[in-house]
This record gives structure tokens, C-alpha cells and sequence, in this order.
């Protein structure tokens, strides 16, 4: 399906008098409004909602006490319940948790419910998809030039597909449950300008890392980020969900990728709606601009305890680790795990360290045990995984990135030191207070798997 | 600069406040709510309702024991006085309240009060005064005192809920995340306060403080020293509302 690029009639977005940015031209049809600036306020019409198993009880709780207990919800099409977080856990209160969800979905007729009944084994349960993020790509709920407002925080990874993606609380989203719309304020866009060739031993996890690094925890708070250059022109789309997912670590409100044949390719076998992508305007205004030679960029981490404390890879060769951890909305798709087994296929020995890896969704279980390799005569992940002594691939969820209910697989239970594909390593992330939590990508992960260290993947792939 | 933009997408929802009569002409009546009707979003100076607050008489509250989501009356606290707890920069989410208690529901009054219960249960070891003593539901702590970028990790409303509940009623920190400002706002759970200098380094766990909102000042009464906070504006009354909706009713956006 080819993609509308028309611009909208004059009275949304058409004739641009005043240049806007991509996020502004966003909230402006969003808004109905021909023209807005940063700092604006402005009622935004919601194109989808996404909740899960963890906000999603307490939000319809409010929309309960607020809207009624017969109250109806704005629009059964538009809203997406996917249980992801607390799933494969005997824990009765995230069971119940998932159960109110149900219910709800049941009662309120929702179009997009992600149910999943038989905990035993994920695969019985053929609706269940998993990780929220990836799989709000995965099932086309993702479209260039919309809104998408999701109780958690990494739901500006949608801002890949870009579109305006952001998260917010359970009283926000009652009210959107309610009436469809919330009011927002327009964020002033700091642009990062990625140019160069990216050296194949780097991960789009490298970049984000390099510019939270950059401009710190709170760098972006309030502000949006917008991600160009040919070096972002050349990732695939999970690729970009990667960038955009950890801009909510520099504190940014949202990020955004412009659409372009990547992306218009990813969305032709999952969504038949039409969307309209907009674009920043030559003249648009933005905040500051940081530019990046990604081509002298080398492989990144984040030290303990803060996603901004950036070290290079090779500078923490001496940091012994217990064990490495590949999954999570960030670092648990495909292309991850894909990455993650050319590093074991190049160096053709086993992992020194328990190695965990949990899929992000059933969708990317499935291609780790059926998508070959390149390079590596035809295996799968799973086979290559499972040469090199890794777990075996658990069942998709978000598992043990924020710890979760004690029993959650591969939580951190004892006070180790972990290298994960993660995106967060405040203290007690992952479960145990006293952990350390070094964040990389999956082709550092699985070098330092190799090795028993924090290990710059150059040591293997060159 | 963050700090004062942290501010300001709360102000229009309050000046709403000011259009009141064409939001009455219009009652919102759910679900089919039309929100653009009262749409004179123009931004007021953030000082106009902070006089109104200055002008009113001031009662003190010992502590913090008051029923989640309720709507204070007409002369409902505007200064908070008791001990503080201090904590650095960068308290994200987990350490207000680690994952493993996100099971529990905050709009279900039974787990919101054992959501309190864990309020900042997630900062390290080498907090050796806790925020909540072991086997009590409150914190003997009714202000925390942070550093810079207070909040930041994850969406979960949660984390306001846990302070509030537990009976904490205002922070005061440099700076905070962008969510858990609006999240503090919209439950009306604690006053996200911003102070103008770092006094997390100059104030001690358990130094007696008193927050005078009206004059936005706080005075750390064991060291005798005085602090400018930055103004709490139009998000002011919305919290002491208890949250938008509650706020939303009492101003008649929504009908009551």
C-alpha cells in the first residue's frame, strides 16, 4: 500500500506559515489546530491508548470511579490492552491483575486484547503477544503521523515509526479511557544529527547510550528528540525503536524518526489504515542541534547506577560479571538476538557466564527458532544459543528488566553484576538493591557472555 | 530551565478556572465529554493564583493524615510543618517503590495503604534511616527533600501514590521528571515543590521544617535557615483539589 504524503487541507496542516517541527506538526492535527509552538497547551485527540498489566488495573480503577461504573469507554478500536510485565509468576495479585483486564476487555468489548489463560505455556495462548512496545509494532498499531499515549514509560518507542509517542500515569489515561483526548504541552525538539557509516560492530544501543551519555539523565526532560542524519536513515525499524525507546532516560517527553521507505516497507503487511506522515519544516525551530561522526563512535555502556554514566566498552575489560541478560522492549527483538548470536558465530566458543534471554514477544520466540543466521550455514538463534550454553529462550514477557515479582525468571535475587540489553540500571532495577547493572548492546552482551567480562565486541567480530 | 518548565503544563488546566462560565454552559457529561468547548487556553502568569493563596489564612498541620483523595475544605492547609527526609539526585521510580509492589492496585483503598507502606523502600543500604520504620504503614516523615531530576524512570503513578500515602505531603527537589510531576499533579497525591538551591545538601533527615506554600519559602527550623521555593502556580489548588478530577468537579468542568 503506498502511503498518503499529502498534507492535510489548510485548515489542519496544509499551509504552513510559521515552520513547525515533526512533533509539532503531530500535535497540531492532533489538535486541530493550523499552527502551534512549544509551550503551547493543547487538547490532544488520542489515536490509540496502550495499557498493560501493571497500570492497566489502577487506570480503569479511575476511569471507574470517574466516568461510572456503566460508563463506556471512548472508543473500542482505539485502545490497546496488552499484559506483558508480571505473566509467568505464581504471584496472586499479578494473576488477579491480568484477570481485571480480562473483564474489563470482556465488558467494554475492546477490539485489541492480548489475552493470555494458559501460564504454563505461552504457546497455547495463540492472542498473547508480550513485550507492549514491540508488540505494538508488530500487530500495526504503530503509524507515521499519529498519537499513541501508553501508561509506561518506554511507549515513546513508538516514536520510530514517526509518530508522537509518550508515556503517562493512571489518571491521565482514566480520563483518556473516558473522553479520548488529553491535554498536553507542546515540547520544544532538540535534534541529534547521526551521520557517518555505521561501523558493524556498533548497535543503535551505542548511539543512545552515546547521546544520554551526551546531555544526561534529565538532558531532554520536558523536550522532545528528533533523530536524523544518514546514519539513522540506514537502521531497520527495530533498529530505530531502540533509539527512541531510552530517550525517556535523557528525561525527553518523546522521540521521532521521519518515515521513509523503511518504514512505509515495515507497515505494509500490518496495518490497512491509512496515515499521513509529517515531516519538520526546512525552517523549523529547534532548541539545539548535536552532531555525531557515528563512524569514530565506539561500543558503549552504562556503568551503575545511572543510563548516563557512559564508559567505552573496552575501558571495563577488568569488570568481572555473573551473568548477562538479553531481552526487555529494548533489547529483546529480533534483530537483537540476531546480533547477539553473530557475536557467537564468530567466535564459535561458550558463554562463561549464565546467559539469559528472554524474547520480547511470541513473534520474536518464533523467529529464533526458525530464522537462519546470515553467516552461520543456515542455524537458527536457538541452535546457536543453545551451542553456546545459553538458557534456552524463555517465555516472552518483560521479565526480570524491572525486577518483578520475586519469582520472575532471572531477576536478580543476590547482589550480582549484570551486562544486559536492558535500558535502566538505577539501583535495585533488576531486583536486588545492591546489584550492578551494566547496560550495552547485544553485541557487547554477548562478547562479554564470551568472556566472563564487560567486553568490547571488536574482539570478536573483527 | 527545566526546573521552570516544570511548571508549566499544568497552567492552563487551572485557568480554566478563570472561564468558568463558558465551561457551566457547557456541563461535561461523561463519556461523550467534549473538552474543546472550554478551550480559551491562554497561559496566565503562574504568580495570579499564588496570591490568592498568600491572602488566605494559614493553618498548620502537624502530619499528614489525611484520607486519599479527598477534597480539603475552604481552609484546607497551605503550610506544612514536620520532619524531612533527605534523599540525592537522580531518585528514580524503583527506589520510591521497587517493581516487585507494582501488584497493587493504588486506586483500591486497601492496597493504596500498603502501597504507603513501601514508600522508598527501594533506596540503597546506605540509607540507614528509613523512610518507614520496619512494620509501620506511615512515614513519621511529612516532607522529602531531593536533588535534582526527582522521579525519573517510569510512568507508574504508583510512585506519587506510595509518598502520599504513606503521608508524606510535599517533596522539595531542584528538579524532577517530567512524569512524575504530572502524576503528582494529576492525583493531587503530594506537592512536587522546586527549590531554588540544592537543599538537599544543606538540610539533615529529621530536621524539622515547615513549608509555607503562600510565601513559598521553607524554613529549616534546626538550622535556623530559610529557603526560596520556586512558585507551585495554577498545579497548586488542583492538588490541594485532590487531584483534576476532584478539581474538575469542584470548578464545575465536570459535572460534580
Amino acid at each position: 500500500m503506498a502511503p498518503q504524503q499529502s498534507e492535510r487541507t489548510p485548515a489542519t496542516t496544509g499551509s504552513v506559515k510559521t515552520a513547525m517541527t515533526m512533533t509539532e506538526k503531530i500535535l497540531a492535527r492532533a489538535s486541530e489546530k493550523p499552527q502551534l509552538s512549544p509551550g503551547d497547551n493543547i487538547w490532544v485527540n488520542v489515536d490509540i491508548l496502550m495499557t498493560h498489566d501493571v497500570c492497566g488495573p489502577g487506570s480503569i480503577g479511575i476511569f471507574k470511579k470517574e466516568f461510572g461504573e456503566n460508563a463506556k469507554v471512548w472508543d473500542r478500536e482505539k485502545i490497546v490492552i496488552i499484559p506483558d510485565h508480571y505473566i509467568f509468576t505464581s504471584d496472586e495479585r499479578a494473576n488477579r491483575n491480568v484477570d481485571i483486564l480480562r473483564d474489563f476487555c470482556t465488558e467494554q468489548n475492546i477490539k485489541y486484547f492480548y489475552d493470555i489463560k494458559d501460564l504454563s505455556n505461552f504457546k497455547a495462548n495463540p492472542d498473547y503477544k508480550g513485550v507492549c512496545h514491540v508488540a505494538l509494532a508488530q500487530e500495526g498499531h504503530c503509524r507515521p503521523g499519529e498519537v499513541l499515549l501508553g501508561t509506561d514509560s518506554h511507549t515513546c518507542t513508538a516514536g520510530a515509526f514517526g509518530q508522537f509517542a509518550t508515556g503517562i500515569g493512571n489518571t491521565d489515561a482514566g480520563f483518556v479511557l473516558g473522553t479520548g483526548k488529553l491535554l498536553l504541552k507542546v515540547p520544544p525538539t532538540l535534534r541529534f544529527v547521526m551521520d557517518g557509516e555505521m561501523p558493524d560492530y556498533l548497535l543503535a544501543k551505542d548511539l543512545i547510550l552515546q547521546i544520554i551519555g551526551e546531555i544526561s539523565v534529565a538532558g531532554a526532560t520536558y523536550k522532545s528528540m528528533e533523530f536524523v542524519g544518514t546514519t539513522v536513515e540506514s537502521l531497520n525499524m527495530e533498529e530505530r525503536m531502540t533509539l527512541c525507546n531510552m530517550v525517556v532516560e535523557a528525561g525527553g517527553k518523546n522521540g521521532v524518526v521521519p518515515a521513509d521507505s523503511t518504514t512505509f516497507k515495515y507497515l505494509e503487511d500490518k496495518t490497512s489504515l491509512p496515515y499521513e506522515p509529517v515531516y519538520s519544516d526546512a525552517q523549523a525551530s529547534f532548541l539545539s542541534e548535536y552532531r555525531f561522526d557515528i563512524s569514530k563512535l565506539e561500543p558503549l555502556v552504562a556503568k551503575p547506577h545511572s543510563p548516563d554514566n557512559r564508559a567505552l566498552a573496552r575501558e571495563c575489560k577488568d569488570v568481572k560479571i555473573d551473568r548477562v541478560y538479553i531481552g526487555s522492549c529494548t533489547g529483546g527483538k529480533t534483530e537483537d538476538f540476531l546480533a547477539a548470536a553473530k557475536v557467537f558465530v564468530a567466535s564459535g566458543k561458550k558463554v562463561k557466564v549464565p546467559t539469559f534471554l528472554v524474547p520480547a514477544t511470541q513473534k520474536v520466540w518464533l523467529d529464533l527458532y526458525t530464522l537462519p543466521v546470515p553467516g552461520s550455514g543456515g542455524k537458527t538463534c536457538s541452535q546457536i544459543f543453545e551451542e553456546a550454553g545459553c538458557d534456552t529462550p524463555a517465555s516472552p514477557s518483560c521479565g526480570a528488566c524491572l525486577g518483578g515479582p520475586k519469582d520472575t525468571y532471572a531477576r536478580m535475587n543476590e547482589p550480582k553484576v549484570c551486562v544486559s540489553t536492558t535500558n535502566r540500571n538505577f539501583p535495585g532495577r533488576m531486583g536486588h538493591k545492591e546489584g550492578q547493572i551494566y547496560l550495552a548492546s547485544p553485541y557487547t552482551a554477548a562478547a562479554s557472555a564470551l568472556t566472563g567480562y564487560v567486553t568490547d565486541p571488536r574482539e570478536f567480530l573483527q | 530551565m527545566a526546573a521552570s518548565l516544570s511548571h508549566a503544563p499544568y497552567s492552563t488546566i487551572f485557568t480554566s478556572s478563570a472561564t468558568k462560565s463558558s465551561v457551566s454552559q457547557s456541563p461535561l457529561s461523561p463519556p461523550s465529554i467534549k473538552i474543546p468547548t472550554f478551550s480559551p487556553l491562554t497561559a496566565k502568569p503562574l504568580s495570579s493564583t499564588f496570591t490568592r493563596h498568600a491572602a488566605r489564612a494559614i493553618t498548620i498541620t502537624p502530619r499528614a493524615t489525611s484520607t486519599p483523595s479527598s477534597v480539603p475544605s475552604e481552609t484546607s492547609t497551605t503550610t506544612f510543618h514536620g520532619l524531612c527526609y533527605v534523599v540525592g539526585d537522580n531518585i528514580d521510580t524503583d527506589q520510591i517503590i521497587p517493581a516487585e509492589y507494582l501488584t497493587l492496585v493504588p486506586s483500591n483503598p486497601a492496597e493504596y495503604e500498603k502501597l504507603g507502606s513501601y514508600a522508598l523502600i527501594g533506596l540503597p543500604s546506605s540509607y540507614e534511616t528509613r523512610f518507614i520504620e520496619p512494620n509501620e504503614m506511615k512515614t513519621k516523615y511529612s516532607i522529602v527533600i531531593g536533588g535534582a531530576n526527582f522521579g525519573c524512570g517510569s510512568s507508574r503513578e504508583h510512585a506519587p501514590v506510595a509518598l502520599g500515602a504513606a503521608g508524606a505531603k510535599a517533596v522539595v527537589a531542584e528538579s524532577y521528571a517530567r512524569i512524575f510531576f504530572r502524576n503528582s499533579v494529576a492525583t493531587g497525591e503530594v506537592y512536587p515543590l522546586e527549590s531554588e538551591v540544592r537543599i538537599c545538601e544543606e538540610c539533615k533527615t529529621g530536621d524539622v521544617v515547615t513549608i509555607e506554600l503562600g510565601e513559598s519559602k521553607l524554613i529549616n527550623h534546626t538550622t535556623g535557615k530559610e529557603y526560596k521555593l520556586k512558585p507551585i502556580g495554577d498545579a497548586g489548588p488542583v492538588i490541594e483539589a485532590g487531584g483534576i478530577f476532584a478539581y474538575a468537579r469542584k470548578t464545575g468542568m465536570i459535572p460534580a
